[in-house]
């Protein structure tokens, strides 16, 4: 990510370093089961160096370690353990930090209340100006202790860049194997994976409701495509998309009111939107070609879409309560999969060139589409809620891979996963 | 809206606050440190995050937790059904719907049967190779099973005995990434309901 595009003079004061100092650290991280790992391509990445220190208390949930590896994954930080025990009550000689390189200090704590939840405090500091940034404490229930830890990570984050972080956010993704689905949901790193469903048919194209709290996917389990809906929390599930043929591609109006599927109800597949507790559709577009994959501006007034049209698959937009439909994308013979930036200015989609499957960005007032992978087999890419990372499947060696890429191609981490395949990523938003 | 550094740094603090109370996750600012170690205070149990019902401490539901829902439990239809005889598959060229004259006897005599037993239904399912989107896929799947459909439909078969659906690329009748994988997985398979 060019430091020129952040606003922090923390960020600003730092020389550039080599990546290499970030990869050599990365390499010290533990292993685990299922993680985001970062593999920095390109050079000059700048990297505030910040010191987090163990948290007193901490025990199985090791909460530094998951804010130091938060921050590293970035790429914008360069985080370390400090040699000493301390925690968010300690007197720091800041001098003393700055003098072994440390731009920022973090230490903090974890104590269990007598009500069987957690108090997990934290400090801030900033050792160039020598002075106390944030001071928090947050209260949770075991269960959300690595939540917490994300929190903890966003802060700081937004502190000393002034953007939000995402990695107290979720990724929902599905996992094959064998003759096995099942749809996943993991913290952002990768990590404290829990299962939504599992089936022994197909499941695709999950869907986030706006509040985070309920996951709209196509599932193959009565022997052909149903939309439904599921909340996350208690497991309850619902139809609402079940009509004569294939029912699919389900995006959620940003209300979280409606949601747009594609039906073949009346013949061909055409868009409709329909409640989002189910209800009857309203069509949205009469075409004698294939309309699919609908993702709504983040401003819910319009609808972007894939179409064949025009002869291959294009994307296209129309207006989200119906009306004349406007050609997007020009460049290629083969676009898909469109996502749109919460800020609403970029679009992002999957282009077929030379017969490589890519991921691609274009800026929606008119601008060059940009590559920014390096793999033949891109699907799926999607925003992270603050619109500075995409997610998207991809193949290597193989398999189905999950990876997330900075905007500018530069940083990008793979999930980690032992043998499976791993596909149909959706970034979930900031709440939860 | 890009606040600028200081700003930045001045509402972090209220809007961070802010956004994990919505979240229902209790959280409350330090002091700032002095000469005076932090005051240890043991927040509320009832402090509210003004959440909905499963925020953390309202109603004692962690906020990270999923439930998990397995289909194959409780008698969902999870087994693979029976391999269609070769009878019942019509395979397509590549991008492409239309039914070739080899197929056409296939289609002729389902159309007879179905034609002759009005209370007889079939599902048409369409499949495509591996290659290109799973949702766009998924609707090219659907054009091939609609357009055997269409063909029996002409051949007198009536609309309310048969459905077209698809799978798209997700139930390969062959696994593999060449041409002859992908030739046996464009196809449409014919099932009695």
């Amino acid at each position: 990510m060019p430091s020129a595009t952040l606003p922090n003079p923390i960020l600003h004061r730092w020389p550039r370093r080599r990546f290499l100092a970030a990869l050599g650290s990365a390499a010290a991280w533990p292993a685990a089961a299922a993680e985001f790992r970062v593999e920095i391509s390109g050079v000059g990445a700048t990297q505030v160096p910040i010191f987090v220190a163990d948290f007193r208390g901490e025990d199985k949930v090791k909460l530094a370690a998951i804010v130091r590896a938060d921050l590293q994954r970035s790429g914008l930080f360069r985080a370390t353990p400090a040699d000493a025990p301390m925690d968010e009550g300690s007197q720091l000689n800041l001098a003393d930090w700055r003098a072994r390189g440390a731009d920022a200090v973090v230490a903090g704590s974890v104590t269990r209340l007598a009500d069987g939840r957690f108090d997990v405090r934290y400090r801030l500091w900033d050792a160039v100006r020598n002075e106390q940034l944030l001071g928090q404490s947050k209260v949770v229930l075991e269960p959300d202790l690595r939540l917490a830890a994300h929190r903890v990570a966003d802060e700081i984050h937004e502190q000393l860049t002034g953007e939000r972080g995402v990695y107290a956010t979720r990724i929902a993704y599905v996992v094959r194997v064998g003759r096995r689905f099942t749809l996943h949901v993991t913290d952002a790193d990768g990590e404290g994976g829990q299962v939504a469903v599992t089936s022994s048919e197909p499941i695709i194209s999950p869907a986030w409701s706006p509040d985070g709290k309920q996951l709209a996917y196509v599932s193959f389990e009565s022997q052909k495509a149903v939309v439904w809906v599921q909340d996350l929390g208690s497991g309850a599930r619902r139809m609402v998309a079940n009509f004569r043929g294939s029912n699919s591609a389900p995006a959620w109006s940003p209300d979280g009111r409606r949601l747009a599927v594609t039906l073949s109800q009346d013949g061909g597949s055409q868009l409709f939107t329909l409640p989002a507790a189910g209800g009857t559709p309203v069509r949205l577009t009469s075409s004698s070609s294939i309309d699919t994959e609908a993702a709504y501006a983040p401003n819910g007034q319009h609808i972007y879409f894939v179409s064949d049209r025009g002869g291959g698959p294009q994307i296209y937009r129309i207006p989200a309560s119906g009306g004349a439909v406007e050609r997007i994308t020009f460049d290629g013979s083969y676009n898909i999969s469109p996502a749109i930036s919460p800020d609403g200015r970029l679009l992002a989609y999957v282009s077929r060139r030379s017969g490589a499957f890519k991921v691609m960005t274009m800026e929606l007032a008119g601008g060059t589409p940009q590559a920014l992978t390096d793999t033949q087999d891109d699907e799926s890419p999607g925003f992270a809620p603050n619109g500075r990372l995409l997610v998207y499947a991809t193949r290597l060696q193989g398999s189905d891979v999950l990876m997330t890429t900075t905007l500018d191609g530069r940083i990008k981490t793979r999930l980690l996963s032992s043998g499976a395949d791993v596909r149909e990523p959706a970034w979930g938003p900031f709440g939860r | 809206m890009t606040p600028t550094p200081r700003t930045a740094w001045k509402l972090a603090l209220p809007m961070a606050a802010l956004m994990v109370a919505l979240a229902g996750c209790e959280s409350t600012k330090l002091p700032e440190m002095s000469a005076a170690p932090v005051e240890t205070r043991t927040p509320g149990a009832g402090t509210t995050g003004g959440a909905g019902t499963t925020g953390a401490g309202t109603a004692g539901t962690a906020q990270s937790s999923v439930a998990t829902v397995d289909l194959a439990k409780g008698g969902a239809a999870g087994t693979a059904m029976m391999a269609a005889p070769s009878q019942r598959i019509v395979y397509f060229d590549f991008d492409s719907y239309a039914i070739k004259d080899e197929f056409k006897g296939i289609i002729d005599g389902h159309a007879r049967a179905l034609a002759a037993t009005r209370d007889k239904r079939m599902v048409v399912e369409g499949h495509t190779d591996e290659r290109g989107g799973r949702e766009y896929n998924l609707a090219l799947g659907q054009k091939r099973a609609e357009a055997v459909v269409r063909s029996l439909e002409l051949l007198g078969v009536g609309g309310q005995q048969l459905e077209a659906v698809s799978f798209g690329e997700e139930r390969p009748a062959v696994q593999g990434s060449d041409e002859t994988a992908w030739a046996r997985n464009r196809r449409a398979e014919l099932k009695d309901r």
